[in-house]
């Protein structure tokens, strides 16, 4: 005993500070932290939050616009001449009409109007706000609902994992914009009361609430199969040998790991929940109007294509370099916390 | 072998009767409103409300109007929309499929060849500049949103660059039959087709590196290069035969789940009149008949198609069979 005391005293260097081993989290997030191309991406990733968290200041402010109303009659001033916002088209029969193009200008117009006469831009950044939060609300959604399933099933087992499972295998089944839109088709235009819940149709809980709920086995089947394992490893059958009470081994042993898997899908669900919030909304079962996100921006653009391409192209651009971030982002947190993981997303 | 093959075939009825009751919850039993009133549509007249109300047997029993909706939907195939003057539903579905098939099968050839090709180049050239440009194209695919995707192509193709000797052949969207003038079907198809495969290009692409990287360090690939092969021969016959496992299963999922309603933005896109169309179409005239055919019959193709998988699956991987 005191033989290696000394051993260990001795191979200390003299004078050093004696520094705890560094935690699995603090090790990863070291990795991630020299991830150059994860930390630019989330450098982006936050650029774009804040450029989106200046919505009422930009249309207050800046452009003097009301994005959520129409201006048909409005004109506005290029310099120094009167140009309306809707013009008359002079093409064809002279039906119709085209709103005014992108003025590049930051004041007024700056990726032009929309068919009702609303300034673009300023419903760009709203539309972002809504965006990025139907992807994150869905998210935590999401992942609370896979956490609990998928911890559940794997713990208890028997009974439960059967039933579990099976709800599981019939959503994952379910083409996902199919389960959506037959979501969407009832409740969009009802209110829904669960209790002192009341969700009001075109809420934004709506989407929120379809997309966290049809990813749901997509998380939740990799933790249960990741509970599974941890619950034959080495170390929760000491636990168990050693008659640690089960409440504790889940609290120490089994949550710890499963927390680490879940965190690796945050970025990438958040990429997915994106894309997918963009599609609803595309096809008018999402956001509903006047209110926007990049999704019906889109759709707004989509009789404009051909005329006005910067009402499309726009919001389509934002959405893909936000995704991108995100999934950039993602590859370098799944990198520093599981390095051998196999857990991969793929968009849809 | 049959005992796998029995034990998944009763899985697979139980997941169709599952997604069934489901769609019959959804459309039948959420509280908010009536369902004839969803069933009939906008404006319905009392009279029409109250053969649907019969007709669905919406005064009996909840497991009377789920028999009654399952009959109409397999068996008597008489399910019709009242939003468009009693037009029979399935027949409808029937004449969109070919559309869809030949949209998701010549996307899925596209995806197939440049899935391999971008993943074996990036994993032949692993960690150079041209992995690194791959892996990241392939991200940007990956995080294009489809529809976007397709407009923009439209944008190109139909408009801003179709006067020029580039586009210039690209007819006016909709669609021609394979049987009519199989020319002109490839014609309007190839680039509906290129929009639909960007993205799994990029991610079978993504998935493929990944193996071939992972099936590099195996004990049979060091075995092979020993041997003295050839690097190109070790890569096409020993590594990505393994990993080509992986990519089937992929593969056979991704299909699935575009026939059954994936490709419904890429349709709507290129107005394409197939399956995914029609459901957008009656999305928008709130026809509820035939969202609820098309959901039902598309998600019993999914399960039927995983269902295949899973056998092919089986057979080519001997340590399956077991289970």
């Amino acid at each position: 005993m005191a033989a290696s005391e000394t051993l260990i005293r001795t191979t200390e260097p003299v004078g050093a500070q004696r520094r705890p081993a560094a935690g699995p989290w603090a090790t990863a997030f070291r990795k991630l932290v020299r991830d150059r191309a994860a930390m630019a991406a989330l450098f982006v990733f936050i650029l774009i939050v804040i450029g989106c968290s200046f919505a009422s200041y930009y249309a207050s402010s800046i452009a003097h616009t009301l994005p959520f109303s129409s201006n048909l009659d409005g004109t506005i001033t290029i310099d120094g001449q009167d140009q309306p916002i809707i013009e008359e088209s002079t093409e064809g029969l002279g039906l119709g009409t085209t709103p005014i193009g992108p003025t590049w200008n930051w004041r007024t117009y700056f990726l032009g109007a929309d068919e009702q006469g609303r300034d673009v831009m300023a419903r760009m950044l709203y539309g972002g706000l809504n965006s990025l939060w139907i992807a994150s609300a869905s998210t935590v959604l999401c992942l609370l609902l896979a956490g609990v399933i998928g911890v559940t099933a794997g713990f208890f087992g028997g009974i439960v994992d059967g039933v579990l499972s099976r709800i599981m295998d019939v959503i994952w089944a379910f083409p996902i914009f199919l389960l959506a839109i037959s979501l969407s088709i009832v409740l969009i235009n009802s209110s829904i009361n669960i209790g002192p819940i009341v969700i009001r149709g075109g809420s934004l809980w709506l989407p929120i609430f379809i997309i966290g709920i049809v990813y749901v086995p997509y998380v939740a089947r990799p933790i249960r199969g990741q509970v599974l394992s941890l619950k034959n490893s080495e170390f929760v059958l000491a636990a168990v040998g050693l008659g640690v009470p089960s409440h504790r081994i889940l609290w120490k042993d089994i949550l710890p790991n499963v927390a680490t898997t879940l965190i690796v899908f945050v970025p990438l669900m958040m990429a997915l929940n994106m894309v997918t919030e963009s599609a609803l909304s595309f096809l008018s079962i999402g956001v509903q109007p006047p209110d926007a996100s990049w999704g019906t921006i889109i759709q707004d653009g989509q009789n404009l294509l051909y005329s006005r391409p910067m009402v499309a192209l726009a919001p389509g651009i934002a959405i893909a370099v936000t995704v991108l971030t995100l999934n950039v982002f993602g590859d370098g947190v799944r990198d520093a916390l599981d390095p051998r993981s196999k857990l991969r997303i793929g968009g849809d | 072998m049959l005992n796998t093959l029995i034990r998944r075939l009763i899985q697979m009825i139980f997941v169709m009767f599952g997604i069934s009751v489901i769609v019959f919850l959804i459309f039948f039993a959420t509280p908010g409103s009536d369902p004839s009133a969803r069933i009939a549509g906008r404006n319905a007249s009392p009279e029409v409300l109250a053969a649907v109300r019969k007709d669905f047997g919406f005064d009996r029993p909840l497991y009377v109007q789920y028999g009654l909706m399952m009959k109409k939907l397999l068996i008597t195939f008489d399910l019709t929309s009242f939003q468009n003057r009693g037009q029979k539903v399935i027949p409808q579905l029937v004449e969109a499929t070919p559309v869809t098939l030949s949209l998701v099968i010549g996307g899925a050839v596209l995806w197939v060849i440049g899935g391999i090709a971008v993943g074996l180049a990036a994993a032949a050239t692993r960690n150079s500049v041209i992995d690194r440009g791959l892996m990241i194209l392939g991200l940007i695919g990956i995080s294009m949103p489809v529809f976007w995707l397709g407009e923009v192509l439209n944008l190109i193709t139909q408009s801003r660059f179709h006067d020029t000797w580039m586009f210039s052949w690209v007819p006016a969207l909709g669609y021609k039959p394979l049987l009519e003038s199989p020319w002109e079907w490839f014609k309007t198809m190839l680039i509906p087709w290129i929009s639909l495969a960007i993205l799994y290009i990029g991610l079978y692409g993504r998935v493929l590196r990944a193996s071939l990287i992972e099936a590099g360090e195996e004990d049979y690939i060091r075995t092979a290069r020993s041997k003295g092969l050839t690097e190109t021969r070790v890569m096409l016959r020993h590594a990505l035969r393994t990993s080509l496992i992986t990519f089937v299963t992929l593969f056979g999922l991704d299909f699935g789940d575009l026939v059954g309603g994936g490709a419904l933005l890429t349709e709507v896109v290129f107005g394409l009149q197939g399956v995914g169309k029609l459901t957008y179409d009656a999305l928008r005239s709130l026809d509820l008949p035939v969202i609820l055919a098309s959901v039902i019959y598309a998600s019993f193709f999914v399960v039927g198609a995983n269902f295949v998988v899973d056998m092919a699956y089986a057979i080519l991987d001997p340590r399956v069979r077991g289970r």
